[in-house]
């Protein structure tokens, strides 16, 4: 046993620290997180600004300048089209812009989705597994059910029943990523309730909903970050899936998964149309996955 | 002249580790010869057990030792490992604390005997059965046969211990370095352990290095002492010189820190009105037995009654599984009770609404056993010091909920600065005054300690209960002080309740329970408290029970101490009034108390 507790100097910083404060404080010390945050605010910030970047429209099409390679591409190419940074797709269009309103697309369904995922997943779970008894057994039931319906039947009834909707999306994907979380958080509710820390606060006359919010969640939080880095990506990728049978996004709008699966099409004539969209998603997901670790290490106050 | 087993030399140990090089153990030298016991004593941190893992190899794969350790005369310190491997499966063999982790669990306890001896004595497989039989009768595990064919989780945590004592002396080692193995036992199987070691010393001739925090195990078994402190052995002699004549402060103040059985029980503080009383109070748990059986019920706690004045202390001492920390939560209304009434001033508790259970929180309050389980790892000190207060007088402002926090780390021995620090900062006696802070800060008139210091060193145990009475004095509030240790309860408590599976056995004023205690299993325990004095332990005539806590879900079990009338398995001992305030549990006279 080697006792590290004492090593402190009783000089240092008396301010006022939080969980939340010191995490975003040693978020911010991680360089590989910090530098991820960066890379996807570039990222989003080209999404925003990608009408003002590009002298192009994303729904442009140019029939003299079908599948051209950019001015600088280096290997021998059929056609060029000079001003065209990333080259254009099968039916003229300009790459870039493309991939940039993609990325709209794909951040925006990889955000919402797991949000929406992350709080309902989270509060349902940690309720679940705090209360116990019956009402776990029927909340954890209803979600079994939920799990049981098959997912692109869900989405067609629900494209059928209200129109092709951009909201949909999110709502589809949003509904069936809770489960998961839902049982993640659960079983983690379930180890966490057992501990001596727990029942302190109840001793301390803390009340159900309290002890959820301030002793529950916060100490889920490691491997949920975890799960959460895991489904950006998985929700980027299931959108392009849904897309790709028509059931997403639609043309002339445009996402990565879309995009990419354009360009697994034209892979040998044009290599150029997988490369951006799949370099950019590719980028993402990396920088997604150091947040995630970053954010689980910083949230873990043990941890230096 | 005794030849030299085992002589290490100035050995160093050192570990990386992020926060920069521990040096674990400084230059410690020590010698053990054939046959004798050297207890190796430290609290917490100290290196003693470092200093043996590094000496056999076995350190982590960040530590690095140098010296030298001689195993009749041959340096092993840096030996490959194949002959590390044979030495310590044959010649050096190794006891540590937690018999269950140091099992394989899913072998069978029987096959990992018998591996030991064909692996090291080439013995073929019947012979083997043979003699893993013999050995587990000498440890005197009951119904050896069948015990062979049994998992390690079927057995009970001191028959585990036994089964690890039998694979380290089977293969008739010359030295067996044991590492605090008693110290998850209870204290009466505590006492068997040992006897059993003492044994090994006597009839087989087998050297001990006994690793241990507790100055009375080492006193009832040490010829020599060493004495070890943040990594340097700070004293050595034999045993007689370090208890009778001890020459550093460091070996004084351990010795002065420790509760002895005799310690003077508080003076009788002006006692006031009853604040609790409990009747009958009863509560168990449905065991389940698989999905077609019907669930046992297991009776934690099982008809106990007891009165608790305002400014007194009551002492509630047991084993584990007796049911002493059920019966604190049953009294907290942190558990749903069965049966029985707890009334606070008066006022039933049953009756209470729930919103007046909340306000009672701030009456009764509880600090736990393990300092650092029961503080959210994630929430600065302050935060949890300060969530009594939030959750019961939300009105307070920051400003004041901060000052009060303040002022309360100040009176528990902390500095108020720390308010920021993280539990995992601090050390096990600090984070227990966190405990005590969060549980004092609502100015509770009942506090509830369960294993409040067990868990601590025992110097840092004594200066938090110290701590622990000074704040009584103060705010003349009521104590139950929960403990398996007698000499802890004694120095704290006016009054002690003995409990045995769910039910008291014996109650009495402390010195009277001390001084005449009735009940064969209050004899017990007195017996088994270990003292620092090494002649009083080796002189002692002790009650041993052998044998371990028959389960609680065994009827019968109840009637151990009254054999008379096993017949009739549903009958619970009455307690009866044998002098004014001192009740006993009917027993049987003049029986030795063997268990079921």
């Amino acid at each position: 046993m080697i006792a590290t507790g004492q090593t402190l100097k009783s000089s240092e910083e008396i301010k006022g620290r939080s969980l939340w404060v010191d995490a975003r404080r040693r978020l911010f010390h991680n360089r590989a997180a910090l530098a991820s945050m960066i890379i996807l605010g570039l990222i989003a910030a080209l999404a925003v600004l990608a009408p003002l970047l590009s002298p192009f429209a994303y729904d442009e099409v140019n029939y003299d300048l079908i599948a051209c390679a950019p001015g600088w591409w280096p290997v021998e190419a059929a056609c060029r089209a000079p001003g065209h940074l990333f080259g254009t797709d099968a039916v003229g269009r300009d790459l870039f812009v493309r991939v940039l309103f993609g990325a709209r697309v794909s951040l925006a369904v990889g955000l919402v989705a797991t949000f929406v995922s992350l709080v309902i997943g989270v509060l349902y779970g940690a309720v679940a597994g705090y209360l116990g008894g019956r009402i776990d057994g029927l909340m954890m039931r209803i979600v079994d059910v939920l799990y049981s319906l098959p997912f692109i039947f869900f989405v067609i009834i629900l494209m059928v029943m209200f129109d092709r909707n951009f909201i949909l999306l999110f709502v589809a994907i949003g509904a069936v990523e809770w489960l998961t979380m839902a049982r993640i958080v659960r079983g983690q509710t379930l180890s966490i309730k057992q501990k001596e820390f727990i029942e302190a606060a109840r001793a301390a006359g803390v009340g159900p909903l309290g002890i959820i919010t301030r002793h529950v969640i916060p100490n889920v939080v490691g491997p949920v970050m975890v799960y959460v880095t895991l489904t950006v990506p998985g929700v980027i990728l299931m959108e392009s899936f849904l897309s790709f049978l028509g059931l997403g996004i639609q043309e002339p709008l445009t996402s990565w998964g879309v995009l990419i699966s354009d360009g697994a099409d034209q892979m040998e004539t044009a290599p150029w149309m997988l490369l951006f969209p799949a370099l950019f998603m590719a980028v993402t997901l990396f920088c997604f996955n150091f947040i995630g670790d970053g954010m689980r290490d910083a949230l873990d106050p043990k941890d230096r | 002249m005794m030849t030299v087993l085992l002589e290490i030399r100035n050995l160093d140990v050192r570990f990386d580790t992020p926060d920069g090089e521990i040096h674990a153990v400084k230059n410690a030298s020590l010698i053990i010869q054939e046959g004798e016991c050297l207890g190796v004593v430290g609290e917490s941190g100290s290196g003693k057990s470092q200093l043996f893992l590094a000496a056999f190899g076995l350190l982590a794969g960040n530590g690095r030792a140098t010296g030298q350790v001689l195993y009749r005369g041959e340096d092993i310190l840096g030996a490959s490992q194949t002959r590390l491997n044979t030495l310590r499966g044959s010649a050096v063999t190794m006891i540590f604390q937690d018999p269950l982790t140091s099992l394989t669990p899913h072998m069978r306890v029987g096959e990992q005997i018998i591996e030991t001896l064909m692996l090291h004595r080439k013995m073929p497989r019947a012979q083997a059965r043979e003699r893993a039989k013999e050995m587990l009768d000498y440890v005197r595990i009951p119904e050896s046969a069948r015990r062979l064919k049994q998992y390690p989780h079927e057995l009970s945590g001191g028959m585990r211990q036994r089964v690890m004592i039998a694979m380290a002396t089977i293969t008739g080692p010359d030295l067996i370095i044991a590492d605090e193995p008693t110290t998850a036992l209870d204290v009466t199987v505590q006492a068997q352990i040992l006897e059993i070691l003492r044994a090994l010393k006597t009839d087989k001739k087998t050297a001990i290095a006994l690793v241990s925090h507790d100055m009375g195990v080492i006193a009832g078994l040490a010829d020599r002492v060493q004495v070890m402190r943040a990594g340097e052995i700070v004293e050595s002699g034999t045993a007689d010189e370090i208890f009778y004549a001890p020459r550093n402060d460091y070996t004084r103040m351990l010795l002065s820190a420790i509760p002895k059985a005799d310690d003077t029980p508080p003076p009788a503080s002006k006692v006031g009105p009853p604040l609790l009383e409990v009747e009958d109070l009863k509560v168990s748990f449905p065991v389940s037995r698989g999905l077609f059986q019907k669930p046992l019920t297991l009776r934690a706690v099982d008809g106990v009654s007891f009165t608790l004045h305002q400014g007194e202390t009551l002492g509630v001492v047991g084993e584990s599984g007796c049911g002493k920390s059920t019966l604190a939560r049953a009294v907290l209304q942190l558990l749903p009770k069965t049966g029985g009434k707890v009334v606070w001033l008066g006022q039933d508790l049953d009756a209470a609404a729930r919103t007046d259970i909340r306000a009672l929180r701030e009456d009764l309050q509880i600090v736990f056993q393990d300092p650092l389980a029961s503080l959210d790892p994630r929430m600065p000190i302050g935060v949890s010091i300060a969530e009594p207060l939030r959750a019961l007088e939300p009105q307070l402002s920051r400003a004041a909920l901060k000052e009060k926090v303040r002022a309360m780390m100040a009176r528990v021995g902390l500095d108020p600065a720390w308010i920021n620090r993280y539990p995992h900062e601090l050390s096990g006696g600090q984070n227990q005054r966190v405990g005590l802070a969060r549980a004092m800060i609502v100015g509770p008139r009942l506090l509830v300690c369960d294993e409040a210091v067990s868990a601590l060193d025992v110097s840092i145990q004594a200066q938090i209960v110290a701590l622990i009475g000074a704040l009584q004095a103060e705010t003349g509030l009521s104590l139950i002080f929960i403990s398996h240790d007698l000499s802890v309860v004694r120095r704290l408590s006016h009054r002690v309740m003995v409990l045995y599976l769910g039910r008291v056995v014996e109650l009495a004023s402390s010195t009277e329970l001390y001084a005449h205690p009735r009940h064969p299993y209050t004899r017990a325990l007195l017996s088994a408290v270990l003292a620092p004095d090494p002649r009083a332990e080796r002189a002692k005539k002790r009650v041993l029970l052998t044998g371990d806590l028959p389960s609680p879900l065994d009827p019968r079990a109840q009637l151990t101490f009254l054999k008379s009338r096993l017949d009739d398995p549903g009958y619970r001992p009455k307690l009866e009034q044998v002098a004014p305030g001192h009740f006993v549990a009917e027993h049987d006279e003049f029986l030795t108390p063997v268990r079921i």
